[in-house]
């Protein structure tokens, strides 16, 4: 099971959390000017990155608060956590 | 190819069976073919072994980065059945179940196709009325599925509890006869014997690195790390790792990866005729041929490619497993692994071209793309020869997303995903 920082509570079991898929898609600002391969890539196409991953949390049997995080999708290792409005800090590989 | 059957088993053992030979060659690299199928495992294989049976095109390489057989053939539950809602999945799925039905005579290969029946369980309202209305589709499609009783379905499968002062009671079950379990190692064995003895080179410890594409954007062939291999016909069939081989040719794709873990129990005397699934309580089981319970479980909640994932998540469906069948309470279990599973939006596969010229992709079988193994290859093979999908798999496109013309299995899943 994965611990996982929660930027507002601190390190809990996996268990406490809701997966947030990837992180930082902006709801389009304008949505009826999107084509149809806008939306597509909106709705639909995602990184499945292979490496470091910028996703969305949220502690839902804590504080229900949502978050981003980076994790290497290759180790499951947890690189940062972050607050939703919060550039990705930079990070490098262990 | 050295043909199996009683005769030669007979010669063989006259000879104490030091006369028979390597499966398959082990090929190199040639510098180009006529088709390169990156993956190894049972639809890539598969897909190979249709090129060259039914369409004539031999001179084609399998590309696999480790062994054959090594990734999701290997790490399956080896679940078949083609009960599928929708008309396009019923095809689809069914167009395998009957390719499964005749698979061991046509590859000279026993891979144990079993229909001992699949046996879905409801525990609740909502259980009885979608399978029941998955009943009725399939048999207007011509798909064998029956309801049961709780009565007939612990005649069916004597371990069943259906006692109803349990957590989750049975309240019925729909039933597939046709259903059931293959040897999943044999799938991939016998497609590669297959295959390599129609010309096919099946290349292990070679994976793929970049796609070269010529100034128009159609496909040259691929970097190995075996070096440049030529072709001007690429079909991906990498399973967890399509996006990132199709992110080579800047295809993107939506896919998403997941773990998916099953488990199996130490080898008991036969004890479970059938295969049980639970959509409800997330569980699944059968028995294989050497006695282990195979038990397989949900996807864990985060994308990854670790093939690994939570232990709560199998402990979560033994206690499911245990509710239903309280005599397996004291076994124990031997080993637990996981499977990379790429999964769609709707839960339905991607058979189809791409916008690259010359790149076509087979993808997207999420948690369920053992059973669909020949049906798959037959069909891939059809889309790369012809350059154009078989009506089977002409609705399993990647533009289905774009124009809203999903094959929505997810909400009307006969399994939970």
């Amino acid at each position: 099971m994965l611990i996982i920082n929660c930027p507002y509570c601190g390190a809990r079991p996996e268990l406490e959390f809701a997966y947030g898929g990837q992180a930082h898609i902006d709801r389009p600002v304008q949505p009826a000017d999107l084509n149809d391969e806008d939306w597509t890539g909106y709705l639909y196409l995602r990184e499945n990155t292979k490496g470091i991953h910028a996703e969305r949390w949220r502690h839902l049997h804590g504080c229900a608060r949502f978050f981003n995080a980076l994790r290497d999708t290759r180790t499951d290792h947890f690189l940062a956590t972050y607050k939703v409005g919060e550039k990705a800090p930079e990070v490098t590989r262990p | 190819m050295q043909r199996f059957s009683a005769l030669s088993l007979l010669r063989h053992g006259l000879g104490r069976h030091q006369g028979w030979k390597p499966q398959w060659r082990n090929a190199q690299p040639k510098p180009g073919y006529d088709a390169i199928i990156v993956g190894g495992g049972g639809h890539g294989l598969g897909a190979a072994y249709y090129l060259a049976k039914v369409h004539g095109i031999t001179n084609v390489a399998v590309l696999e980065k480790g062994w054959i057989g090594g990734g999701n053939t290997g790490r399956n539950t080896t679940i078949i059945r083609s009960n599928y809602l929708f008309d396009e999945s019923a095809a689809l799925y069914d167009h395998a179940l009957q390719l499964w039905e005749g698979l061991s005579q046509e590859l000279n290969y026993n891979v144990m196709f079993s229909q001992r029946g699949v046996m879905m369980l409801a525990h609740n309202i909502h259980d009885i009325q979608v399978f029941k209305r998955h009943v009725h589709a399939n048999r207007i499609n011509g798909v064998d599925n029956e309801w049961l009783t709780p009565e007939q379905a612990q005649e069916f499968c004597p371990s069943l509890n259906i006692d109803p002062n349990v957590r989750y009671p049975v309240l019925g079950a729909a039933l597939q006869r046709r259903g059931g379990t293959a040897r999943h190692d044999a799938v991939a064995w016998g497609y590669a014997r297959a295959a390599d003895a129609l010309g096919v080179d099946i290349i292990e410890n070679c994976e793929v690195t970049g796609i070269r594409r010529d100034a128009n954007g159609a496909v040259l062939g691929v970097e190995t790390t075996r070096g440049f291999i030529g072709s001007r016909k690429v079909g991906v069939s990498a399973a967890g790792h399509t996006s990132v081989v199709m992110g080579m040719a800047d295809v993107r794709l939506p896919l998403e990866s997941y773990p998916l873990q099953a488990l199996v129990s130490e080898p008991v005397k036969p004890i479970f005729p059938c295969v049980v699934m639970s959509n409800t309580i997330h569980a699944y089981m059968s028995q294989s041929d050497k006695g282990e319970l195979v038990i397989g479980a949900g996807t864990d909640i985060y994308t990854s490619y670790t093939q690994r994932g939570g232990l709560h998540i199998a402990t979560h469906t033994l206690e499911a497993i245990c509710e239903l069948f309280p005599q397996f309470r004291r076994m124990r279990m031997l080993r637990n692994w996981g499977g990379i599973v790429d999964v769609t939006p709707d839960r339905s596969p991607i058979i189809a071209k791409t916008p690259v010229k010359g790149l076509y992709v087979n993808c997207g079988w999420g948690t369920g793309g053992f059973k669909a193994t020949p049906g798959a290859a037959h069909l891939f093979a059809h889309t790369i020869a012809k350059d154009e999908p078989h009506p089977i798999n002409a609705p399993y496109t990647i533009e289905r997303f774009r124009d809203g013309f999903m094959i929505d299995e997810a909400a009307a899943a006969a399994v939970a995903h």
